[in-house]
């Protein structure tokens, strides 16, 4: 396999409606600042990947076709990823695989939602033939969930609501979250409505317009900027209707996580992985997360989060950049994660950055708990 | 590149006809098919195609893995484009040299909806959907730009539809007749059918391939561009997009004994001929191709099968393949299949 480096990153100042951009604006915007980071132009990519979350979301099918000319991929491949979710991260991944496959030297990889342009729990609640709807979003989809979560754990009731504090509070520090909310605390947090059970307003995401590049190369194709190596990529997808699945704890995620660390030579992600950039729509799931990806023992992610070890300043500092609680173009929003975790490691992540970050896990999930794309980057080659 | 080659293909009876069955239940044959075929239960990568705007619903892909069964959970992934690509994706993977097979496979219902109407929902939003232009009207203005001869186009209709008679999983469809226009200058019989269907490949790598297969179908090159979403920056009678692909994927360096087309329209057709420079001798669209059965999503894979199932029963030494995705042909994607061990 291939070696593979982020070489450029690209992000929108996400917002809640970006008025003053097209979907191909919008995009041409993040990948033009990928390009620059990269110290390259249109004509030094060899192929473009997109992806985004479902069309529904902005009413154009297959945007792709028309995204092309803004994305300079006349005359190149291009493909188009999706996979609920997650696929921010799957995009990155299918993109980092050509490279690692040694069919492309440099790949322009976006992602992007323009959420502004429709209603998201509309576009998700609509339904098959023959299947129930619930006609609930996201929310109220996952709200059970953590419940469960709460349950068997035994955690706190305020847990969720430190993890919407520590979020935000990291937001302030980058200036393209969506959420920047001064003086965010508990009490702030806590008055606001309840949304779904035990999910209080503060404790879920936005909806966001924005988007997100990378510049992937392969080793021979590397510019004058610091490099990301990719040193572990892993996808895991799980049906939704398996009566047997856990989907407090997911195998596909606890699996996809085992085939990162094996790949990147990790053995304890708590002490070898310096920050992670997780997946995080509902406060809740940074406990449950944690424990799916093994920096604590099952039942006790919520002790990490109360100790303060998230926090930037802890040992294990989750979502530095404020997450996706702070910033959530759906689309977008795995591979902000997984560009944020490249910034890490290049150092380059500004006022959150995290001290010496050498080693960094990116994730995202989708659907219903059942779509895992992960990816480790480091700033040595491996 | 590594040697990663097509070793089952598998698709539905295609229908005319909403049959009453569900997305996931449309693709459990095939792909019981290709796993009894390869003898494989678990593969090193999954990647499928499909478009939520068949359903009218996001996610259609998601249901589509409870019809896997993928569990102990499996490592894939989905395009929202012609299956062609979900086996471009795995062709990709394979090539990491850590797995060794993969499984393709994708499905559509067109006859849930006004595909017509559907295709125009792919259009750029603020400067070609507004037009109301649908797929047929675009498909009439690249067909009066190639301003083929009539009886050529009758006769590759006459001789899609009498291939896809023969072709069990195919559409029964008669002889073309008729003097009206759809949209001028094509006619009724000129545009593919509403079709639902799916399909299913498996490709390995190197000895796998040669353990799996008497006679794989290896893929010697495989290819694809996109290019101008307007119609009106592209030379609609040629194909710049899938000559390059040709190009990319090494189409000329020997001739073919099958080529299988992605043409949902007759003079499509006549367009990727001209492209993919497809010599006389050669036989196109012996499986009737797009305009005999055309389950949208699954329609350019199918043409990879195809190619590939002529190599594999020793029809063919060497075939090539085509897919298409945007409208007049803006995407194309092109594979070179040939025998040997």
């Amino acid at each position: 396999m291939n070696r593979c480096a982020v070489i450029g990153v690209g992000q929108t100042r996400y917002t809640t409606r970006r008025r003053d951009v097209s979907l191909a604006g919008l995009v041409r915007e993040a990948a033009l600042r990928a390009l620059e980071d990269a110290g390259l132009t249109w004509k030094d990519i060899d192929a473009v990947v997109i992806g985004k979350a479902p069309d529904l979301f902005e009413g154009v099918m297959m945007p792709e076709a028309y995204l092309a000319d803004a994305l300079g991929a006349a005359g190149k491949p291009m493909m188009r990823v999706h996979t609920a979710g997650s696929v921010g991260g799957s995009t990155a991944l299918a993109g980092a695989s050509l490279v690692q496959g040694g069919v492309h030297g440099r790949v322009l990889t976006v992602a992007f939602e323009k959420q502004s342009e429709s209603n998201a729990t509309w576009a998700l609640s609509t339904h098959l033939p023959f299947s129930a709807s619930l006609v609930v979003g996201a929310g109220g989809y996952f709200a059970p969930h953590i419940r469960e979560y709460i349950r068997r754990s035994g955690a706190p009731d305020h847990v969720g609501t430190l993890v919407a504090v520590k979020d935000r509070r990291n937001a302030l520090r980058n200036p393209y979250a969506h959420l920047r909310i001064p003086g965010i605390d508990r009490a702030m947090v806590e008055a606001t409505p309840m949304l779904w059970e035990p999910i209080r307003y503060l404790e879920t995401c936005p909806s966001s317009d924005g988007a997100c590049a990378m510049v992937l190369a392969a080793e021979d194709r590397l510019t004058g900027s610091v490099p990301a190596w990719v040193l572990g990529a892993a996808m895991r997808s799980e049906p939704i209707f398996r009566a047997g699945r856990d989907t407090v704890n997911p195998r596909g995620g606890r699996d996809c996580a085992a085939d990162v660390y094996r790949q990147a030579g990790i053995t304890d992600p708590r002490r070898e992985i310096d920050v992670a950039e997780v997946y995080v729509p509902f406060s809740w799931y940074e406990p449950m997360w944690l424990e799916n990806l093994g920096f604590a023992p099952e039942g006790e992610g919520w002790k990490l989060t109360e100790s303060g070890a998230t926090a930037l300043d802890g040992d294990i500092p989750w979502n530095a950049s404020g997450g996706v609680l702070s910033s959530n173009p759906i689309g977008a929003s795995g591979m902000i994660r997984f560009a944020e975790a490249a910034l890490q490691v290049r150092g380059m992540a500004g006022e959150h950055q995290v001290d010496g970050a050498r080693r960094a896990l990116g994730h995202a999930y989708g659907g219903g708990a059942q779509f895992f794309a992960m990816w480790m980057v480091g700033s040595d080659r491996p | 590149m590594r040697e990663v080659a097509v070793v089952a293909f598998a698709q539905t009876r295609h229908s005319a006809v909403d049959e009453g069955s569900s997305e996931p239940e449309m693709i459990l044959g095939p792909l019981e098919e290709v796993r009894r075929a390869t003898g494989l239960r678990r593969f090193g990568f999954t990647c499928s195609g499909s478009c939520d705007y068949l359903a009218g619903a996001p996610f259609s892909f998601v249901s589509a893995l409870d019809a896997l069964g993928a569990w102990p959970p499996i490592s894939e992934s989905h395009v929202e484009m012609d299956a062609a690509w979900a086996l471009y994706e795995a062709w990709a993977r394979l090539q990491h040299g850590d797995v060794d097979s993969a499984l393709v496979y994708g499905f559509g219902k067109s006859s849930q909806g006004d595909l017509r109407e559907i295709m125009t929902l792919q259009l750029d939003p603020y400067y070609l959907a507004p037009l109301g232009l649908d797929q047929v009207s675009l498909a009439a203005l690249q067909a009066s730009a190639v301003a083929a001869d009539r009886a050529e186009l009758d006769e590759i209709v006459r001789r899609s539809r009498a291939a896809g008679r023969a072709n069990p999983h195919a559409l029964d469809l008669p002889d073309p007749e008729g003097e009206e226009f759809e949209v001028a200058p094509l006619r009724p019989y000129d545009i593919a059918p509403i079709t639902d269907g799916a399909a299913a490949v498996v490709l390995a790598a190197g000895d796998l391939a040669r353990e799996l297969c008497e006679r794989p179908a290896w893929i010697k090159g495989v290819a694809h561009r996109i290019e101008p979403h307007y119609p009106g920056m592209r030379d609609l009678a040629r194909s710049a997009s899938a000559a390059a692909a040709a190009r990319a994927a090494g189409a000329g360096k020997g001739q073919p004994d099958v080529a299988e087309l992605h043409a949902q329209f007759s003079h499509e057709e006549v367009v990727l001929r001209r492209a993919l420079d497809i010599p006389g001798a050669t036989s196109v669209n012996p499986s009737g191709g797009p305009l005999a059965a055309n389950p949208v999503m699954a329609t350019g894979l199918i043409r990879i099968g195809e190619a590939a199932r002529h190599v594999m029963e020793g029809r063919a030494g060497r075939a090539v393949a085509h897919a298409a995705g945007g409208p007049c042909l803006q995407h194309n994607l092109v594979a070179v299949l040939e025998g040997g061990r």
